[in-house]
C-alpha cells in the first residue's frame, strides 16, 4: 500500500504562489505533498482537504523548522533554496506570514535572487557574444526571462503596497 | 529614536509579551491568548521580526540555559522606551477617538 504518485513539473520562480495553489489542489484531490526535487514532486494519498501546503523561500535555519513544528507544521523538504511544509487542515489555519511587511520582504528577497542571476546572465551572454562564442544567446535570452521575472515579482509587490496605504 | 514612531501590531505584541523571557513559540502563543485569539502571529512573520529587533537592539537572545534548550528572548531597556513611548500613542488614540465619538455607543 505504499502508493505514491510523481509528477513531474515546472514552475518559474516568481510564480510560487501558483505553485503553491497547485499544491494545495492535489491535497483537495487526496495527493499530499511529501517530496520535493529537481522538477519532481512526490505526493503519498491523504485524506481530500487534509492538509495545507504552504513554500517560501529561506535558509532552513534549526531554530526556524523547530519554530514551525511547535506550531503543528510539517517540514516536507527543500529544493535548493525554497522550503516545503505542511499543516494539517483540523490544526487550524497555516499561514507562512501574518502581515504585509514580512509579506513584501520575502518578495523582496525573490527578487534579489532575480537580480542577481539576471545580472550574471546579462554579463556571461555579453561576454560571450563579443567573443563570438555562439552560446552566448542562450545566457542573453535567460537574462530576459528572469528581468521579466523581476518586473512580475515587482507586480506584486506594488500590489502589497497599495493596500499598505490604508491598512496594516 | 525619536521621530514618531508607529509600531506594527506584530512588533507590538511580540514587544510586550518579551516583558517576560520567551522563546519563539511561546510568543506566538501569548499574542493569541492577549488578543483574545485576533492576533496570530506566522512564523516566518514571527522569525524575521526577531531577527530585526535584535538588530535594532530592542530585545536580545538570552544564553541558552540547562532547563530549556530553546533559544529565549527578553525585550531591552531600549525596547521597553519603545512599547512606553508606544502605548503612550495609543492611549491618544484612543481618548481622541472616544472624546470625538462620544454619542455614538462605541
Amino acid at each position: 500500500m505504499n502508493e505514491h504518485k510523481k509528477i513531474f513539473r515546472w514552475f518559474w520562480v516568481w510564480n510560487f504562489d501558483k505553485e503553491e495553489q497547485w499544491l494545495n489542489s492535489m491535497a483537495q484531490e487526496g495527493w499530499a505533498l511529501n517530496h520535493v526535487g529537481l522538477f519532481l514532486y512526490d505526493f503519498v494519498p491523504c485524506a481530500p482537504g487534509e492538509y495545507t501546503i504552504r513554500l517560501e523561500m529561506r535558509n532552513p535555519a534549526p531554530e526556524y523548522l523547530e519554530l514551525m513544528a511547535e506550531s503543528g507544521a510539517e517540514y516536507v523538504g527543500r529544493f535548493t533554496q525554497w522550503l516545503y511544509f505542511r499543516k494539517r487542515a483540523d490544526q487550524g489555519e497555516f499561514d507562512l506570514y501574518s502581515d504585509l511587511d514580512s509579506r513584501m520582504t520575502h518578495l523582496q528577497k525573490v527578487g534579489r535572487l532575480l537580480v542577481l542571476i539576471g545580472c550574471l546572465n546579462l554579463c556571461i551572454g555579453l561576454i560571450n557574444t563579443l567573443n563570438t562564442f555562439s552560446f552566448g544567446w542562450i545566457n542573453l535570452a535567460l537574462a530576459s526571462v528572469l528581468f521579466y521575472g523581476l518586473g512580475r515579482i515587482h507586480g506584486k509587490m506594488d500590489a502589497l503596497k497599495e493596500k499598505r496605504l490604508l491598512i496594516e | 529614536m525619536g521621530e514618531n514612531l508607529v509600531l506594527t501590531e506584530s512588533t507590538y505584541y511580540i514587544l510586550l509579551s518579551l516583558y517576560t523571557p520567551q522563546h519563539g513559540y511561546g510568543i506566538m502563543q501569548q499574542a493569541q491568548q492577549l488578543s483574545g485569539g485576533r492576533v496570530r502571529l506566522a512564523p516566518g512573520t514571527l522569525y524575521g521580526a526577531l531577527s530585526a529587533l535584535c538588530d535594532k537592539g530592542w530585545i536580545k537572545p538570552l544564553p541558552l540555559s540547562r532547563e530549556s534548550r530553546k533559544k529565549e528572548y527578553q525585550l531591552t531597556s531600549q525596547g521597553l522606551l519603545v512599547l512606553k513611548q508606544e502605548l503612550a500613542r495609543l492611549r491618544q488614540l484612543v481618548e481622541n477617538g472616544e472624546a470625538i465619538l462620544k454619542e455614538e455607543q462605541v
